[in-house]
Formats: structure tokens, sequence, C-alpha cells
């Protein structure tokens, strides 16, 4: 072997048996994307990584512990993991994390996109995870030494990191007004001020637990909020469903009055639709926003004007009680104005006020709501009940009345 | 090191501004409706006439700056220097320029991303981090996710399916991927092996019995040192006290198994936003491919898509016939596992005699 080919031998991937196996197939490899990367990097902390990874596929195990990494300043937001088997790895000893904001929507430009990627290869790994569950952009792998100078560098082109632990995290937005003709507040334009408001809360661990918001522009709820946030925030409209009477005629001509019949009217929650002649008619006195009828005419049908959003509180995933969905709060606020905005954060940090002195460790706000009860939590936040927190009435006869509210006392 | 000069900007999400397509700026909040001229493409119309094609194609989710890179020069080629991703890890691009639209798409799929997810498509996986990042994981997710869309790539590429379908994976009881039409997520089936020779000095003991939901986890004394114990009849092997102390071995090989669940939706549409119910348990953790999971996956899509009326998402199509027919047509088998014995349990009991027979 000369010279020359030694020395290009140098850098080689190890043996990963269980990993090349993920290598065939249709859909994209992260494996070999990796491997592709790598390769042209000859970055050894990526070797380590696919070493110990092939070795959790051999014995199924996982092999990272977490420790305390952050920047200057912050308590929150880089994500700190040392191999466990450092001696049989020693390639793959840091491995750490940094959750970056993106822009809401999860928009980006390349060149933005590309200056990210130059910093990265500077510091880190190279590789990314396009996106963490909750929304980050996560820049993974990048020793403890040069996390800040990576920081820094990101930060100047405006980029700042998101939350872990204890605080209110990355927000999530739909795409929104930005593409989508069903939006019905800007759901980008209010995640940006919003979580910008929230900063010191994302950056320093301070409350009992995570906090999520997560903003949707109608109910189809693109982002998952209902289910993930403990605030969702979901665009809805009063007044009447907008209609464009040829564009109907157009649709029910197209598609026939029995696929009209099937996938229209009976499918309506709240039968609010009927046929006459050409048109549907709709009882907007009795649709509750589902947003059906709009999905399958969305030429013909559109939300109506008066639009705002609605406020669900308490959604949650599994630990430790099984999942909790949010459930309304404020069945309709508007969301058009910086004054509207203000009002909103403004009862926003009741919640979060009450929930930080009361919440037990590890408690999600939904989980504290439920354990004090709605009423103690209604009387701390200063709001009124209304009929449209509850599925129904209760059913359980046992309860304190409370005697102001009841038609006697009036 | 030097000194550092630069002071934090401490802004929170990264302004939008200069991340819009200019057709979406000029439109922005008017616009009028979309239509899906094919799969994996969407054709959204503004009140001002614009037009704005969007071309959806999956990603790997855990990327490089090498195919980052690769994704910008074809938005630099197609969408006028612009992409977005949506939250299941598909990169999106939009052009006013219909003639872009399909050499994009030669090219993507090229550049292995297949164009698709848009519709009634099963979606690509909102997956977790597993063995590659995460510290309380007991199984991968990247490799899940890749084995379980290699089996169901024709669906994610093609509109066929009652309405969409969503599917997630999670690698512990947390559930991070999710709810989902369809989700996978670790089953743990012992209580936490308690590692007494290092608890003392790596877990902050009150705090570990706070975590516990069921008030499992006592103070104890082992060989003469403080340590915790659990009262195993009580504990429900979620793996809550794992996160808080990794002396709390939940995690296991063999005994760390997958579950499957079905009928989650986070939609208003129809019906209300639901949580999804067990189907199937104690399937094998078997790495690199799980082959197990995807043949549980198979039949429960094959019966959805056999027998979905159109806009049926999979939790309204079982609701319509009923759980008995779901498990028969699947072939799949109900046990008394699948009984909520804990918090839900009331209110999941066939209170009424409406029976399928």
């Amino acid at each position: 072997m000369s010279e020359q080919q030694e020395q290009k031998k140098e850098f080689a991937l190890n043996p990963t048996p269980m990993l090349d196996q993920l290598e065939s197939g249709p859909w994209p490899s992260f494996i070999k994307g990796f491997k592709e990367s790598v390769n042209r990097t000859e970055k050894t902390m990526i070797r380590g990584v696919l070493d110990q990874l092939n070795f959790s596929y051999e014995t199924r195990m996982g092999y990272w512990k977490g420790g305390v990494v952050g920047v200057h300043g912050y308590g929150a937001g880089i994500i700190s993991r040392y191999s466990m088997i450092s001696d049989q790895f020693p390639e793959a000893t840091e491995f750490h994390t940094m959750r970056i904001q993106p822009a809401p929507g999860l928009h980006y430009s390349s060149k933005a996109l590309r200056e990210v990627c130059d910093i990265w290869e500077k510091y880190g790994s190279g590789l990314l995870s396009m996106h963490g569950q909750t929304g980050n952009l996560q820049l993974q792998g990048i020793k403890a030494e040069h996390v800040q100078a990576c920081f820094d560098e990101l930060n100047q082109l405006g980029w700042d990191l998101g939350g872990a632990g204890a605080t209110v995290r990355t927000g999530a937005s739909c795409v929104g007004p930005a593409r989508c003709e069903q939006a019905c507040y800007d759901t980008l334009g209010v995640h940006g001020k919003v979580l910008s408001y929230y900063a010191d809360l994302t950056h320093r661990p301070q409350l009992p637990y995570k906090s999520k918001f997560k903003f949707s522009g109608c109910p189809n709820d693109c982002t998952n909020s209902i289910q993930r946030a403990d605030y969702s925030v979901i665009g809805t409209w009063k007044d009447d469903i907008q209609i464009d009477t040829q564009e109907m005629e157009n649709f029910i001509e197209k598609k026939g009055i029995d696929y009209v019949v099937n996938n229209v009217i009976s499918r309506c929650p709240t039968q609010a639709i009927t046929l006459q002649g050409k048109q549907l008619v709709i009882d907007n006195r009795n649709c509750v926003r589902c947003m059906h009828c709009l999905n399958v005419m969305p030429k013909a049908l559109s939300p109506g004007k008066e639009r705002g959003i609605t406020l669900l509180v308490g959604g949650k995933g599994h630990l430790k009680v099984g999942n909790m969905l949010g459930s309304v709060m404020v069945p309709f606020m508007k969301m058009e104005t910086e004054e509207d905005m203000d009002a909103f954060i403004e009862l926003i940090d009741k919640m979060i006020d009450y929930w930080s002195e009361n919440g037990l460790d590890h408690e999600r706000i939904g989980e504290t709501i439920e354990r004090v009860g709605v009423h103690q939590f209604l009387d701390a936040i200063g709001m009124e009940a209304n009929i449209d927190m509850v599925a129904h009435p209760r059913d359980n006869p046992f309860f304190k009345a409370d005697l102001t509210h009841s038609p006697e006392a009036a | 090191m030097a000194e550092r000069t630069w002071k934090t900007i401490e802004n929170g999400p990264h302004a939008l501004d200069e991340f819009l397509h200019p057709i979406s700026k000029k439109n922005y909040g008017q616009w009028k409706y979309h239509e899906r001229p094919r799969p994996g493409v969407l054709k959204h119309v503004a009140w001002s006439g614009d037009v704005l094609y969007t071309v959806r194609a999956a990603t790997h989710r855990q990327v490089t700056v090498d195919i980052v890179r690769r994704l910008c020069d074809l938005a630099d080629k197609y969408s006028d220097g612009f992409l977005r991703w949506t939250i299941r890890n598909n990169v999106e691009f939009m052009t006013p320029n219909a003639a872009n639209v399909d050499p994009l798409i030669q090219e993507l799929e090229a550049a292995g991303h297949p164009v698709g997810g848009t519709g009634p498509s099963v979606s690509a996986i909102a997956h977790t981090q597993g063995w590659l990042h995460c510290d309380i994981p007991a199984i991968d997710a990247s490799g899940v996710a890749k084995s379980i869309m290699d089996a169901l790539f024709h669906d994610f590429a093609h509109e066929e399916m009652p309405n969409r379908v969503r599917l997630s994976t999670s690698c512990c009881e947390i559930n991070c991927g999710g709810q989902a039409d369809i989700a996978v997520v670790v089953q743990h089936t012992r209580p936490p092996r308690i590692n007494h020779e290092i608890l003392a000095n790596v877990c902050e003991m009150p705090s570990t019995v706070a975590r516990c939901p069921v008030a499992a986890i006592r103070p104890t004394t082992v060989n003469g040192k403080p340590s915790l114990m659990v009262v195993e009849e009580k504990c429900i092997y979620c793996g809550a006290c794992f996160g808080a102390c990794p002396a709390m071995e939940i995690n296991h090989p063999e005994h760390s198994k997958l579950a499957v669940w079905v009928g989650g939706k986070n939609s208003n549409a129809r019906s209300k936003p639901a949580n999804m119910k067990l189907v199937a348990h104690g399937l094998p953790n078997n790495p690199p491919r799980w082959p197990e999971v995807t043949e549980v996956l198979k039949r429960i899509l094959g019966a959805y898509k056999a027998g979905g009326r159109d806009w049926e998402r999979l939790g309204e199509w079982i609701e319509r016939i009923g759980w008995r027919r779901f498990f028969e047509e699947t072939g799949l088998a109900f046990d008394k596992s699948m009984i909520d014995n804990y918090r839900h349990a009331r209110v999941s009991l066939n209170q009424s005699a409406h029976i399928r027979f």
C-alpha cells in the first residue's frame, strides 16, 4: 500500500452491521445521511455516535445520561448528553444538543439556513433534527467547550435558544395566513409576540414543570394543540360561514347529489346543513365550527368574518395520569390588535402565576387544575364560569352550592 | 479563552419577515381556497388571483448539513430561496410558477425525498429521539420510523385512504411522539430494577418518591445505605421515576415491549378530538427493523382502507363499526389489559345494552 493510500485510509467508519440494515428501502435513510456526512467531514464524534447507536441496537438499551451544560445567563436550552460507556466509545463522550427557536410556522430562507449550517459545521457535528416534537430546530452533537461560541454566532444572526425542563417551551404555529384560507387569526404573528414576551420564562427554569403554547389557525388544529399544549390557541369565528353560491352549485353539479348527502350533510355533527334546491343551507346558530364542510368544499365555503380565537387550557401528554386534552377556558376572544394580544397575555400571566404558586413539582397546569378543582382555579384567576367550559352540567349530585349566582340571590 | 464580547439578545423565536415567500407576504391572510392537483402538491389561490404551488416531500428528520444544503439548493432553483417544514418532518417548497412543480418533484425524488403526505394519505411519522440522543428511551425512534415507512411507502405517495392517517412513535411512556391515528409506544412490563449502589449519590430521593403517580416508592435502607424501594403490587410500570432518578432502571431489553394505540385525533372536524386506545401490546423490541410492529400496522391500515368511508378518520371508522368488529376485521386480540383499570376506568366501560353480535 502506498503512503498516499495509507493516509487516505486514516479516517474510516467502524463496522455497524445493525445500522447498515436501515440503509435499504424507499424511505429516506438517516443512517445513509449520517455516513455521507461523516465521510466528508471526518468528524469523529459522529463515528463514535454511530458506534454507540449500533451497540444500542445490539443490546437493546440506551446509553446516554444527562448533565449540566449551558450558555451565559440562561438556565435552559442545551440538552447535555454524556455517554455512559465512553470507555468503549470515547469518540461519543459528549454529544450535547442546542435547541434553537425557529421562526413561527417553521419558515426559512435558504440564506439563513445555510448560515446555520456553516456555523453548525464549524462548532458541532453537523447533525440536525428538523424538528423536535415541540418545534425546536435541534443542533445535535457539540462539546461543552464550544457551546458558548456557537451560540454567540447564532445569536448575532437572530437565533435564540428554546426551552427545556421547567420552562415555557418553544412554541408552534401552523402555516396560517402565510398560505391557508382557513386561518382565522395571525398564528405566526401571535406566536412571535407571545413567545418573545415569555423569553425570560423560556430561558430560566422557574415553573413547576414545562408549559407549552401552540397556535392553530382553525379548529382543524394542525399543530395538535389540544393534545399537547397547556395553552391551545385555536382560530374560530362567531358569525355565519361565508358561502360562494356559484361555487356551491359547481360543487354539487360536479360531485353529484349522493356525494353531497353522504359526505357533507350527513357528516355534519350537529345536523346543521339541509339541502334546498341547488344550495346547501347552514343553520349557523347550531354550527359548532368543526370545519368538516369547509374542508370538503374549500371553494364554496369560508370561515365567517368576525374572527378570533378559542383558548383551551390543560392539554398534556401521557405521564403520569394518562393523556389530557385541553378544555375550553375562553370560548371567543378577538385577536387582531396589539390590545387584543395584550389582553390575551394578561390572562395567561394570571394562569401562570397561579400555577407557579400552587403547582407541585412536575405537575402540568391541567393536572393542577384537576387536583385543586376548576372552581378554585376560576376564582383564583378571576374568571366567570361559562357554559362552553363543559360538555354538560354536572351529573354528580354533591357540591358546595355557590348561592351568589342563584335566581333567589338576584 | 478569549474574553466574550457579544451580549446576548434575548428575542425568542427568530423574526419571520425575511423567511416568507414574496407571494405569501403579498397575500398574507388573503387566501381564497386550495386544491390538490396530485399527491404531494397543493395549489393555493388568493383573492388577488395569485397562485402558490406547494410541493411536499419527506425528509429523514435526523438530517445533516449536507442534506439541508441540498434542500437549500432546490429552494434556490425552484422556490425563490424559501422553504418550510411541517410538524411531521416534511419539507415544503412554495412557488407561483406551475412549470417548476414537475422538475422539482423529479429532483426531490432523485435525491431520495419521496413526494406525498397530502390529503387522504399516510403521513410521515411524528417521532422522537430514541437511542440516538435521548437519556431514557427503551427503543430507537428513527429506525422504527424508517422501517414502518418503508413498508407503508405506497400510501404516503398516494391518496387512497378514507381520510388522512397520522402516525407517531414514542420511545418511552412519556409519549413525546404524541396522539395519532396509529401510535407505537413503548410499554414496560416490569417494575424498575433499583440500582442501590448508586441511588443515594445520583438521585434526590424525596422528589423521586413524589414523582410516582401511585405512591409506590418508599424510602428504605439497603446494606446500611439510604435507598428507595418499590411496592411492586402498586407499580403501574410507567417509568416516571426513571426520569427523576437514573437508578430506577425501568428499561430492559426483554421486558420493555411495544404497544399499538389507535384512534387519536386532534382535529375538531366532525367528531370531537379523541385520545387513542390500546389495541395491541407485548410486541417484542426487535431491532433493527421491528417487523412485528409493522405487521400490526399493516393489518390495521388494510382493514381501515377496505372498510372506512370517505372522510372517516380511523377512530371514526371504529366508532361506526364498533370495537368488536374492529378486532374481528384486523385479527388482533382483545384482552383484559385493554380494560382501563386506572383513571379512565368508569367512563370507558359499556354502560348500556348496546352490543353488536
